[in-house]
């Protein structure tokens, strides 16, 4: 079993901008973004945010049933056209990645109803998966990781298939232990910008369905190289020489074989903190990987945490499909100490293989290298 | 491939007893809180890390299983590439009920960031890296129950395939005064076999 | 002053979890950010919720917090000047 190349097969995703791919990358080249005002919390603030009523309505068209949460129609609606297209099998998992979950049961009912595998298992049960899920909760790396999880566990010969979903929602609770970091943006983030000034809130649904096997007539997504690895630095600042980032990207390129020019663009975190896009721009100094064209979608999406990882990653593979990268929305002057090729316009490339990474809270990194295959 | 690798120690803390390897190895008056208890651990165990004292309930748990564990081991963890590869069922609820607490009215809003960084389960793995500087692979995982079968095969091909020499394996939950703790380190030599029969063994023992 | 001075320091030690520190252990001059306590930047950010929560000063800037938290006697003196509660 040992060798077993995986691939993602097909992916969705569920955002402000859009309820497939297609549109969301239609939107995001034409520098649409679903970063908005509102005065729904304790304080004005920037988010980006799903529209109630619209998700209400998609969903309506797959199940009159009304007792999900947002978060969980979001991640069905991400999921459905995955599964109607691939079948379920006994064994087949369902890794769900999210930070939060339900988190704002917590206000309104008992406790336990903010448990993390009452949502994964209310997805799961809504497709009729006969495994229990496996929930990833690893901070703002979530969504990668879990990537890297699936595709190890199907190298390891536990399963052939595997669907991952991963969503978050905003919530006064995460917003408002943001602010008391005096971590939140109080314009739309600016990532790599000069002045950055924190993240943005958002919201999104992102799922994938991976498999050992390419699918015919369609181009496929080899998922090549992959590390995890932690900073062991401080709980809430990154390292200040990207050491976990460092070691993960390094890990990720030699499993890939890959040599820092073979990587055509770079999906990175860029949360637009001061200290998370400097420590990124040193680690990626620091492989030689500065020329790279690398974006971060946070200006479009907002940090939408447990779904980060895999919203980035979808937008990066429909990228690498239609060979034009993504520009960096809200970056206009470096304000890193170390230089980096952010992208400034959706220019046509011929791309190959790209590096996502994520970072989060707790120290932890991920970084994955995919490769466009027939 | 799962006969490749071996369990060396395992820890399990549960209602105030701690067990090294099945044997008993510290206990309290089970009347004992855990903030009382952990700190009867942390003490026992001769520990000087003031940073202790500002973590939440899941990362002292996850600590003091984990200093029980290295020390008994007798090596400098860091030198040892031990990734680690944690679960539990409740995530970081206790820490989230607090953090709820600190904003539930308009008036008393009041969010604190030494609450919240800890609303993460994999603070606690974090915290574990930091104090014995663990730059290493690691995974926090929410099952409804500990699920040695998924840790067996992750650990196992994790090793396999180079990214760690070791695994520092297990369950670590807590929630309003319930808690459990149960790791164990995964390497090529050990007294046990690494796989589901044995892990869950030595979880009910 | 000297009241707000003890009374800020058993709301340091409580705030931020200092467990084996004793009042007398702080003097009124020394550096809160150099090695004597400990803190870091996690602590800095409690210490701004602290001057909001209990005496109603909200600090807009965080940078500020590097001169206002210099020590014992620099933190009263801006409390004392700026306290709402």
């Amino acid at each position: 079993m040992d060798g077993n190349e995986v691939y993602i097969n097909q992916s969705n995703c569920v955002t402000p901008l859009g309820f497939d791919v297609k549109s969301n990358f239609e939107a995001v080249i034409s520098g649409k973004t679903g970063i908005q005002k509102s005065e729904d919390y304790h304080q004005p603030v920037h988010i980006s945010k799903t529209e109630d009523e619209l998700l209400n309505q998609k969903f309506l068209e797959i199940s009159k049933e009304s007792h999900f949460s947002k978060l969980e129609k979001m991640m069905i609606l991400a999921l459905h056209p995955l599964v109607q297209q691939n079948s379920i099998g006994k064994n087949t998992p369902l890794f769900v990645s999210t930070t939060k979950g339900n988190i704002e049961a917590l206000k309104a009912s008992e406790k336990a109803d903010a448990l993390l595998s009452k949502p994964a298992q209310n997805v799961a049960d809504f497709f009729g998966f006969t495994q229990k899920p496996i929930v990833i909760s690893n901070a703002c790396v979530s969504g990668l990781l879990a990537v890297a999880v699936a595709k190890r566990m199907i190298q390891a010969g536990a399963y052939q298939n595997a669907f991952i979903v991963a969503g978050d929602v905003v919530s006064e609770f995460v917003l408002s232990g943001f602010h008391s970091f005096q971590a939140v943006s109080e314009l739309p983030c600016k990532p790599y910008d000069a002045h950055r000034s924190g993240i943005t809130l958002g919201e999104a649904a992102a799922a994938v369905y991976i498999s050992s096997e390419k699918i015919k007539n369609q181009q496929n997504i080899l998922i090549k190289g992959d590390g995890s690895v932690n900073d062991a630095n401080h709980i809430s600042g990154p390292s200040r020489t990207g050491e976990g980032l460092y070691k993960s990207i390094a890990s990720a390129m030699e499993e890939a074989g890959v040599k820092p020019a073979e990587v055509d663009f770079i999906s990175a975190h860029g949360t637009a903190t001061p200290y998370n896009d400097e420590m990124e721009a040193i680690a990626i100094n620091r492989l030689g990987l500065q020329n790279i064209p690398l974006h971060s979608l946070k200006g479009y999406y907002g940090h939408t945490l447990g779904a980060s990882g895999l919203l980035e990653t979808v937008l990066a593979i429909e990228s690498a499909f239609q060979n034009r990268l993504i520009p960096s929305k809200g970056f206009e002057t470096l304000g890193v100490t170390k230089p980096l090729n952010v992208i400034r316009n959706a220019e046509e490339k011929e791309i190959h293989r790209f590096l996502k990474t994520a970072s989060g809270f707790g120290g932890c990194n991920t970084a994955v290298i995919f490769e466009k295959v027939n | 491939m799962n006969t490749e690798y071996h369990i060396s120690t395992f820890v399990s803390i549960k209602k105030n007893f701690i067990f090294l390897n099945g044997e008993k190895w510290f206990s309290v008056d089970t009347k004992m809180s855990f903030s009382e208890f952990s700190k009867s651990v942390y003490k026992h165990l001769g520990m000087e890390y003031p940073k202790f004292y500002k973590m939440d309930h899941l990362s002292k748990l996850g600590i003091l299983a984990a200093e029980t564990l290295f020390n008994h081991q007798g090596f400098s963890p860091e030198k040892e590439e031990i990734a680690l590869i944690l679960s539990n069922k409740s995530s970081s609820l206790d820490t989230d009920v607090k953090h709820q607490e600190s904003i539930a009215t308009a008036d008393e809003f009041f969010p604190s960031p030494a609450v919240f960084v800890y609303t993460l389960a994999n603070i606690c793995l974090g915290e574990i890296s930091i104090k014995y500087n663990l730059q290493t692979e690691n995974a926090f995982f929410v099952f409804e129950q500990m699920n040695a079968e998924f840790l067996s095969i992750y650990a196992s091909q994790l090793l396999h395939s180079g990214k760690a020499k070791k695994a520092l394996c297990g369950w670590v939950e807590y929630y309003d005064e319930n808690f459990e703790a149960f790791i164990y380190l995964v390497e090529k030599q050990g007294k046990f076999a690494h796989n589901t029969e044995t892990i869950e063994k030595l979880y009910k023992h | 002053m000297e009241d707000l001075k003890l009374e800020l320091k058993t709301k340091i030690i409580e705030a931020l979890n200092l467990e084996d520190i004793e009042l007398t252990d702080i003097n009124d001059d020394d550096p809160l950010f150099g090695d004597g306590l400990g803190l870091d930047s996690i602590d800095a950010l409690e210490l701004i919720v602290l001057m909001d929560k209990d005496y109603g000063i909200k600090l807009t800037d965080p940078k500020e917090g590097k001169t206002i938290f210099q020590s014992i006697n620099t933190m009263a003196a801006y409390i004392s000047e700026h306290r709402t509660k």
